[in-house]
């Protein structure tokens, strides 16, 4: 995604004069491409996160549209309250990019694992966010933040995900979710890398007879409450997928749309339960300790149609 | 409220002929800000009036901006971080016309534009909103930087507290701002030496505070942050740093509580408010000393 989202920059760079990218001191190698061709528009903001983060809401008052990179929780938590009150409140062109959403730093530690990052940046009024689950969804969020007015919260993976889209994704209208399988029995509901893990998922299920329809949201704020109620209005299990913390987050914000609708869903959040990651282990790895890969989404999802069933 | 109009028949409209001496700015905004906090019963009265001179200089004939077209292309941008001492701007902007001096009396109150820190959406002249301390000079810093990508040579100006300057951002911004050699940035820092609870010496010292901003690649100079003349000579010589390669700080030595004897280094009044006796006798004070 890291590749996909400086080949769509790239792009929206040579149409747009008015971008810029700041980096705080990261991308090593993958910004390198922005460098050699528009080294007037990028600038390394050194480490400081918040100054740097204050410094775009400057500079897009002056009629520029800022990207704000680095890793985990660097861009977003540790300068929040400038995202807030600096960014947000004038509703500043400024583009928070997080690179490495949930465990992709996974063996750096706790530090890196941005596991509140949704739930934060979804709080707060006219941040729109996106957490695509693929290189093609990355490269058409990162075209949607650059044309998206005001701020916004682009939470990518890491680099050398598979492709889950076959093709590029073109006549997406965020906050539109885009459907990835059909499926009849029962709904997984992504957001952002993990639905490597929920297209696996379906898979898996498939063999155990389950039809699962996978759904993929890379706009997470605002949430497509149309799309929800339809999807509702076909499945009466849903499963929502995200390698975040299950409080606030995607999980969350599903939740709150089918809880005021009332029809009577099921829905369980595959996440992280509420608590910091202290195991060491590479992304995988942790998925499988915190119940969040491929295998664990489909025992989830056939359980809860077998106490359905058992209910009936 | 019967003073507040009283204040207001005597004449003090936006806009009029003499709001462009330094002095009379500085007193109205005065004058202004003990109205203001005597019928809001908001706080920060000592900040807003160890500011005023400081604030007063740049609205007359520094700052290039104009009341009538408040978001002019060209025109020079302040920040006030330490958006405590709000009222000071608001009284500033009313009085150089750039709203009716009558709304100041709005402050703090109820679906009123002028909230206690001072805010940009509704203030015509406001540029950015502030209130958590250790903001405006990274925004300040991305606004010189902007003008200057985009070949334009307005100034920017940041006006800091010093207690603000416990604030890591702060120190943040001032790397950068050197760094990118921004020359078109001018901060001010109304260095009364008195924070919330204690002197700056007692909670956190800043000294040597000069010292720091040179080592750190600015242009500095300390002046008597209420001789307007030093201020604004001291502004000048900010403005003529444009070229320099370094942004410029002048470290302006105020008094907390300025122009009222029972305020002055009294730290009871970041919070206080002037009622009853306290008032009168501030309003005796301060009219007293009008220029």
């Amino acid at each position: 995604m890291r590749d996909a989202f400086v080949r769509a920059l790239l792009g929206e760079m040579a149409k747009d004069e008015r971008i810029i990218l700041i980096t705080g001191d990261l991308g090593f190698g993958v910004l390198q491409p922005v460098w050699d061709q528009f080294p007037d528009r990028i600038i390394d903001a050194g480490i400081a996160e918040q100054s740097m983060v204050g410094l775009a809401a400057g500079l897009a008052s002056t009629g520029r549209i800022v990207l704000v990179y680095s890793i985990g929780n660097f861009p977003t938590l540790r300068p929040l309250e400038q995202i807030r009150n600096d960014c947000a409140y004038p509703g500043a062109n400024v583009k928070i990019v997080c690179v490495g959403g949930g465990f992709v730093y996974g063996s750096l530690g706790m530090s890196h694992h941005a596991t509140e990052d949704m739930a934060i940046m979804r709080a707060l009024p006219g941040v729109t966010c996106f957490a695509p689950g693929d290189p093609a969804e990355a490269e058409a969020a990162t075209r949607a933040v650059i044309r998206t007015e005001g701020t916004c919260y682009l939470r990518l993976g890491r680099g050398n995900e598979p492709r889950i889209h076959e093709y590029p994704v073109t006549d997406w209208y965020p906050p539109a979710p885009l459907t990835i399988r059909r499926g009849t029995d029962i709904v997984l509901m992504s957001t952002g890398g993990i639905l490597t893990q929920a297209a696996e998922a379906a898979r898996i299920l498939e063999e155990r007879g389950i039809s699962a329809e996978v759904v993929s949201f890379p706009c997470f704020k605002p949430m497509d409450k149309d799309a929800v109620r339809r999807l509702t209005e076909r499945f009466s299990l849903m499963v929502t997928v995200e390698e975040h913390n299950v409080t606030g987050g995607f999980g969350s914000a599903v939740c709150e749309i089918t809880a005021e609708l009332g029809n009577g869903c099921r829905i369980f959040r595959v996440g992280l339960k509420d608590r910091y990651t202290a195991v060491v282990g590479n992304q995988q790895y942790l998925r499988e300790v915190y119940g969040m890969d491929a295998e664990s989404i489909a025992d989830r999802a056939e359980a809860l149609i077998r106490e359905k069933r058992a209910d009936t | 409220m019967e003073n507040y109009e009283a204040l207001v028949h005597q004449g003090f409209k936006g806009g009029r002929p003499d709001t462009g001496n330094a002095e009379v700015l500085a007193w109205l905004i005065r004058r202004n800000a003990l109205e203001m906090s005597r019928i809001s019963r908001g706080s920060h009265i000592g900040s807003v009036f160890s500011v005023a001179e400081i604030i007063a200089v740049l609205y007359t004939g520094i700052l290039h901006v104009n009341p009538k077209d408040p978001k002019m292309p060209g025109r020079d941008r302040l920040i006030l971080s330490k958006g405590h001492a709000g009222s000071a701007v608001y009284a500033a902007l009313a009085e150089t016309g750039f709203f009716p001096v009558e709304e100041l009396k709005n402050h703090y109150a109820n679906g009123s534009i002028l909230s206690g820190h001072v805010s940009h959406k509704g203030i015509p002249g406001v540029e950015v909103s502030t209130g958590s301390l250790g903001h405006g000079l990274s925004i300040g810093a991305g606004m010189a930087l902007g003008a200057r990508m985009n070949g334009e040579d307005w100034r920017t100006w940041v006006v800091l507290g010093d207690g603000e300057c416990d604030e890591g951002s702060v120190w943040e911004a001032a790397l950068q701002a050197a760094h990118f050699g921004l020359d078109r940035l001018c901060a001010v820092v109304d260095y009364n030496h008195m924070q919330s609870l204690f002197t700056v010496e007692k909670t956190l010292r800043l000294e040597p505070f000069e010292d720091k901003w040179k080592d750190f690649g600015w242009n500095t100079e300390s002046v008597d942050g209420h001789n307007v003349h030093a201020l604004r000579a001291a502004f000048e010589r900010a403005q003529a740093n444009a070229g320099s390669g370094k942004p410029s700080i002048v470290l302006a030595h105020t008094v907390k509580g300025k122009g009222v004897s029972f305020m002055e280094n009294n730290i009871l009044w970041h919070y206080r408010t002037p009622q009853g006796e306290e008032y009168e006798a501030a309003l005796k004070e301060l009219e007293a000393h009008r220029p």
